[in-house]
């Protein structure tokens, strides 16, 4: 006996966590600073495995918070920050409300401003850390530079978003390491591969936004805040990693000293350059001034057997950086201009529009060497022999297939294959649509079968699976079946056998046989399984099964889209 | 005295040509503004033309200032109170109303007026409404038409001169117009020609301030953030341990084929499923948009959730709770238990072989001899048939008076008995099949029974059958207080237990003993509704199965051994292995438990393999099978091994689903039963047909 009673609540798991209203009162804050500084810091609410332990015993929804992290917000100097910025609101309003307007200008000049280097330093110890979570902040600054000038935010913000986006593309031009694009309805996916790391991001299609008035644009600010730093951090060290001169300068050789008459139309002085930059025509100046070769090859030693194939990969890998090398693009000025250049000088084109579009085009349309022209429009009036005129999406096809598709397909109104995401990678029982199944065939070098053979082979491949799927369906209800087909069998007698014809017969019973001893046997041993075992397994099988179930309707859905288009296409083809 | 009048006058004259020519400047200073009240003006112009009379008419002027005198003197003459500005009340109780200016008292005129007199007065009097009482004096005064008139214009607020305009233009004391003489000549302050000695201390100092280095003049501010190469030392024991716990963020998911702007047309949604997908609640919706085809790059428009979609990534990033969650990452395979397989469990029925029909209603129970040679079935349709098993050829029917609802041929080998039980009745058949002496012995054996002498009071009549029931077989006929429900023979096939089931009295069980043709109740007490009894195949045990519990019962000591719980909800059946150890119980629940009497008294394992309620229970006497019948029309035999090493438990392996029988009336297989030496099973179904399976 003895001892202290002990009391509830003062141990456990109660002690770690904390609600959110005691956390905000600990560091006294207000709430929407205790937000920003979560927003900043990366602190996040846990959910405790026993919540009304946790919450003394009452089931009322609260958000908790692990005390740790609290306790860790309680040293961040920015609390400092945010309680000196709320004293100087006090202060101002203060000297607006006496008119002491000197007062005011005088404060106004000396407004409190923190950094937040620390927080990303410590939030990303590590560079990789920090590439790997660029993510949300480069969709995050690409929105935010498509803001108008006025209203939701700051214009410094604004600014400067996009001053950091044209240097990540300029980076990502530099150091080719676009993989995939992709043309949604929201906007365009890209996809690229820094530092082993693939990095997403999306840019909204180039319309004025109609803002929201359930989205609180002040939660959004605080976010932009600190990805505007860590992108300007991670763009720092990304350029230096390349050699490359930060902030960006162009390079000074040649090309753009000769456009410099419509310059003064486009922009003003001090806004030409940055625009110059976010024209993405041009390569960027190096600290180090560059080699034609930059990946130095490795040396060579035969005798390992293993690096071939390492090298083919690499080689190939070499090859898809250089897939528009050598071709000349040219604009028109209907298409997307940022995204389609972006895209072109990152697998090693060369690019230019109208000079009245844009800003730093480097050649005319006139221009005799330019191979492929980008309309998006049905028809053309003048056109030019010697390039082909298509559609903007064969582009972006091409990233993704890797190859140079064939450009039949994307002439002026062409209706478009179907644009495929890149981004799916489709596991076995998955459906693929066959536009994939072609593109697979023309990587691997296949000639495109002619349109009929394909369809066949399509056909039959849905066929394959239906059966497939049908038989896995079928099964148990055939097994049913069977038991009642044998007893009518016997009670028939012998009147069957005498028609059965032996050879035929035989060998598919015995695989019948075999399959359906496997499967009474998986059934018997069902039936034994433990009860929790049964649920997880009739759960990870109705996930199977819906799975399946959804690449059949798919299938069969295409199947109908394709079987009403034939007789048009035939229709076509007669008149061809 | 005129020369004194002549010089006062003078003197008088002088002043007013001082006060005169002050007043004039005055008026010419203002440029004829009146300043002045009204009367003071009025003064001034009597005085005005008074001093222009001296002035042109010094010499008659004597005569003029006298007038003007006697008037001002007149003026001055009236009867003035003296007491000053007092409240008058104070004199109210006396006489007088207050002093003249010589001192003496004023009196307050003569009031006599009632009112009467007042309103008469009112009446008649045309100035009455002008009339007014001075405080001071008590007397009345008639106001005259200016007074009236004044009176009116206060009230209207209204100044009271009528010349007066108040409106006039305002003129600036201090104009732009430069004026010759200065307002005031009062001469400059020092202060205002000095430089002042504390601004200069103050300006000294920050010249010092600044000589110093203390003072730096304002630079504009940077407003572009800095960037430098934050990674520089990057030290990798700088990393805190909370990174260690903390959870990235998951990244969004990548858009699929459907988000496409120019999708395959298996992606768009279809009219019906579209209608379905705008009624969904936006949470539920498994896509967020709805996939859309455009023919070209130019057609697509903004997407109007686009930042909805970014703030909602923020708010996951900072309101929602992160978790490791661990996926079970199991191959559904792994999960299957791994079981000898049932080809290597063989001998086992695997395939239907006969059917035996004749039987018109649902077949109730069966029961094999114990040669094997011969099944038995009662029916609902009040017959019991008899079969050759090998041929399935009904070689007996024998009528009784109910529906049949359980039979059981003797175990004992040496005697052929069948006992059939409908309502409340047994009957005991002597089917005379098989072999003759045995049939013959076996009537020997009942009609061999002799009276004893002390006759005692029997639960049941037992009856000797006679006539045409002797003919079909009838030998013995137990006439029960209550329905019969089962029957069940020893296995040394003398005694007979019956089951009654009831919930109120503690008659349910009787035991009877054929060869003495006695009936014994075992139990005094009702422990619940008791489903069916069993004898232990060796030692004398007795089992009884309630609706939740099976108790086991030494018939010799008469106590209870055990009571085992089956965990399920009713039981229907229960069969006891034939070494003793094991039973087995089916329930209404579609369960199956396995007991190992040894272990415990908790089911060593529960089957759920049925998906309708249990009927009926058996196991093989020789060989390791056990099989259940259900409503949903299947046999499921399954492999039920007992070790003889203690150690080992038992092994349960299902080996073969049997099905065959409808399903009629919701009732499936109504009974079981094994072969005694073969491993076949034979069912009964309510489908009127039993069937075998080999």
């Amino acid at each position: 006996m003895g001892g202290l009673q002990k009391k509830k609540y003062e141990s456990g798991s109660a002690t770690n966590y904390i609600s959110r209203n005691k956390a905000r009162k600990k560091l006294s804050l207000s709430l929407a600073d205790f937000r920003r500084l979560c927003i900043l810091k990366g602190i996040y609410p846990h959910e405790p495995k026993h919540k009304k332990k946790v919450n003394k015993g009452s089931t009322a929804p609260r958000t908790f918070y692990l005390l740790k992290d609290i306790r860790f917000l309680l040293h961040e100097p920015i609390v400092g920050k945010f309680r000196e910025y709320k004293i100087f609101v006090r202060k101002l309003r203060k000297a607006y409300g006496k008119a002491e307007w000197s007062g005011v200008q005088r404060m106004k000049e000396n407004k409190p401003a923190y950094k937040l280097d620390h927080i990303i330093k410590e939030r990303y110890p590590t560079f990789i850390d920090a590439v790997r979570d660029v993510d949300d902040a480069l969709s995050m600054c690409f929105l935010f530079s498509t803001f108008a000038r006025t209203g939701k935010c700051h214009v410094q913000t604004i600014q400067l978003c996009r001053r950091l986006g044209v240097e990540w593309m300029n980076y990502i031009i530099a150091s080719r390491s676009l993989r995939k694009v992709f043309l949604s309805i929201k906007g365009i996916y890209y996809q690229a591969e820094v530092l082993g790391q693939t990095i997403t991001w999306i840019i909204p299609y180039q319309f004025a936004h109609d803002h929201p008035t359930d989205v609180d644009y002040r939660v959004m600010a605080t976010f932009t805040e600190l990805y505007t730093t860590l992108l300007g951090f991670v763009n720092f060290r990304l350029y230096q990693t390349l050699n490359l001169v930060y902030p960006p300068k162009l390079d000074g050789q040649g090309e753009f000293s000769l456009k410099s008459e419509c310059e003064e139309d486009y922009a003003l002085e001090s806004e030409s350059y940055s625009e110059k930059l976010a024209a993405l025509s041009a390569s960027l100046a190096r600290t180090v001034p560059s080699v034609e070769d930059e990946e130095a090859e490795l040396d060579h030693f035969p005798a390992e057997g293993l690096n071939t194939k390492k090298k083919k990969k690499k080689k190939k890998k070499k090859k898809n950086k250089k897939l528009f090398e050598g071709l000349k693009f040219f604009l028109n000025r209907e298409v997307p201009r940022e995204s389609l250049a972006f895209v072109i000088r990152c697998f090693g084109g060369e690019v230019s529009w109208d000079k009245s579009l844009c800003i730093g085009s480097t050649y005319d349309e006139t221009d005799e060497t330019i191979t492929h022209h980008i309309v998006d429009r049905p028809t053309i009036d003048k056109q030019y022999i010697n390039r082909y005129y298509i559609q903007p999406q064969w582009v972006y096809d091409c990233v993704n297939g890797k190859i140079l598709l064939p450009v039949e397909e994307y002439f002026l109104g062409v209706t478009l294959p179907p644009h495929l995401s890149p981004f799916v990678e489709e596991s076995e029982g998955d459906y693929v649509p066959p536009e994939k199944l072609k593109l697979l065939a023309l990587q691997k070098g296949e000639k495109p079968p002619e349109e009929d053979e394909e369809e066949e082979e399509e056909e039959d491949d849905e066929d394959d699976e239906e059966e497939d799927d049908q038989s896995e369906d079928e099964d148990e209800a055939e097994d049913e079946a069977s038991l009642a087909e044998m007893e009518e069998k016997r009670a028939q007698g012998k009147s069957l056998s005498v028609k059965v014809t032996p050879g035929k017969v035989k060998p598919e019973n015995r695989m019948r046989t075999e399959q359906e001893e496997k499967a009474e046997e998986k059934r018997l041993a069902i039936m034994m399984m433990k009860k929790r075992e049964k649920y997880l397994y009739d759960k990870i099988m109705f996930g199977k099964k819906r799975h399946v179930r959804e690449a059949n309707k798919l299938a069969a859905k295409r199947k109908a889209h394709d079987d009403a288009n034939k007789p048009d296409k035939k229709k076509k083809k007669k008149k061809c | 005295l005129y020369l004194l009048y002549s010089i006062l006058l003078l003197i008088f004259n002088l002043i007013c040509f001082i006060l005169y020519v002050c007043i004039w400047f005055c008026i010419s200073r203002q440029k004829q503004k009146k300043l002045l009240h009204t009367g003071m003006s009025k003064f001034t112009l009597i005085l005005t033309s008074l001093n222009l009379q001296v002035l042109d008419k010094c010499k008659i002027f004597s005569s003029v200032s006298l007038l003007v005198f006697i008037t001002f003197s007149v003026r001055s003459q009236d009867i003035r109170n003296t007491v000053g500005n007092i409240p008058m009340e104070w004199y109210k109780d006396y006489p007088h109303i207050g002093y003249d200016l010589d001192g003496k008292k004023l009196f307050k005129p003569i009031r006599n007026k009632d009112e009467l007199d007042e309103f008469l007065d009112k009446m008649e009097n045309p100035d009455y409404w002008r009339t007014v009482q001075d405080k001071m004096t008590g007397a009345d005064i008639r106001l005259s038409d200016e007074q009236v008139d004044l009176v009116h214009r206060l009230q209207q607020g209204k100044f009271g001169d009528v010349n007066f305009n108040e409106y006039e233009p305002a003129i600036d004391f201090f104009s732009n117009e430069v004026m010759i003489h200065p307002v005031t000549n009062r001469p400059q302050d020092k202060r205002s020609f000095i430089p002042s000695l504390i601004e200069k201390e103050k300006v000294g100092k920050l010249v010092h301030a600044i000589k110093m280095g203390w003072i730096k003049p304002r630079r504009p501010k940077e407003t572009t953030p800095q960037y430098y190469d934050l990674w520089a030392k990057e030290d990798p024991n700088s990393i805190l341990g909370r990174h260690k716990m903390h959870v990235p963020a998951p990244k969004m998911k990548l858009p699929g084929h459907e988000e496409s702007y120019n999708p395959p047309p298996e992606y768009l949604m279809s009219e019906e499923e579209r209608l379905a997908w705008e009624q969904q609640d936006p949470e539920d919706r498994k896509l967020s948009f709805l996939p859309q085809k455009f023919a070209c790059l130019r057609a697509v428009p903004a997407y109007s959730r686009f930042i909805h979609e970014r703030f909602e990534r923020c708010l996951d990033l900072y309101l929602c709770p992160r978790q490791r969650k661990m996926r079970v990452n199991v191959n559904p395979e792994d999960l299957i238990p791994k079981l000898p397989k049932p080809k290597d469990l063989q001998p086992f029925p695997t395939t239907q072989s006969l059917v035996y029909r004749g039987h018109s209603s649902l077949v109730r129970s069966i029961s094999v001899s114990p040669s094997g040679q011969w099944l038995v079935s009662g029916s609902d349709d009040c017959t019991v048939r008899f079969w050759e098993v090998s041929t399935a050829r009904c070689l007996k029917t024998v009528e009784v008076g109910g529906a049949v609802k359980g039979v059981a041929w003797n175990p004992n080998p040496s005697i052929c008995l069948v006992a059939v039980s409908y309502d409340d009745t047994v009957v005991l058949l002597n089917p005379g099949l098989g072999d003759r002496l045995v049939c013959t012995a076996s009537d020997q054996l009942i009609s061999s029974y002799e009276e004893p002498e002390e006759v005692k009071d029997q639960l049941v009549q037992w009856a000797v059958a006679e006539g045409e029931g002797h003919e079909q077989g009838h030998r013995l006929i137990l006439k029960h207080p209550k329905a019969v429900r089962q029957v069940t023979w020893h296995g040394k096939g003398d005694y007979l237990a019956c089951v009654m089931p009831d919930n109120g009295s503690s008659l349910q069980v009787v035991i009877h003993q054929v060869s003495k043709r006695r009936t014994q109740n075992p139990f005094r007490k009702n422990k619940g509704l008791v489903q069916c009894v069993s004898f232990h195949p060796i030692r004398p045990y007795f089992f009884v199965a309630t609706q939740r519990y099976v108790r086991v019962y030494n018939l010799i000591k008469q106590e209870l051994t055990k009571k085992l719980m089956a965990n399920c909800k009713w039981i229907s059946s229960m069969a006891i292995h034939p070494g003793g150890d094991n039973v087995i119980c089916g329930s209404y629940d579609c369960r199956l438990a396995w007991f190992d009497l040894d272990l415990s008294t908790k089911p060593y394992k529960v089957l759920r393999h049925h998906k309708k309620a249990l009927r009926s229970v058996a196991y093989h006497r020789h060989y390791p099978l056990f099989a259940s019948g259900s409503d949903d029309g299947s046999v499921i035999v399954c492999h039920g091994m007992v070790y003889n090493d203690l150690l080992q438990n038992p092994l349960i392996v299902p080996v073969k689903v049997l099905k065959g029988h409808t399903i009629t009336h919701d009732l499936g297989v109504l009974d079981v039963t094994f072969h005694p030496t073969q491993p076949w099973v034979f069912s009964s179904g309510s489908d009127g047909t039993v069937r075998l399976f080999t």
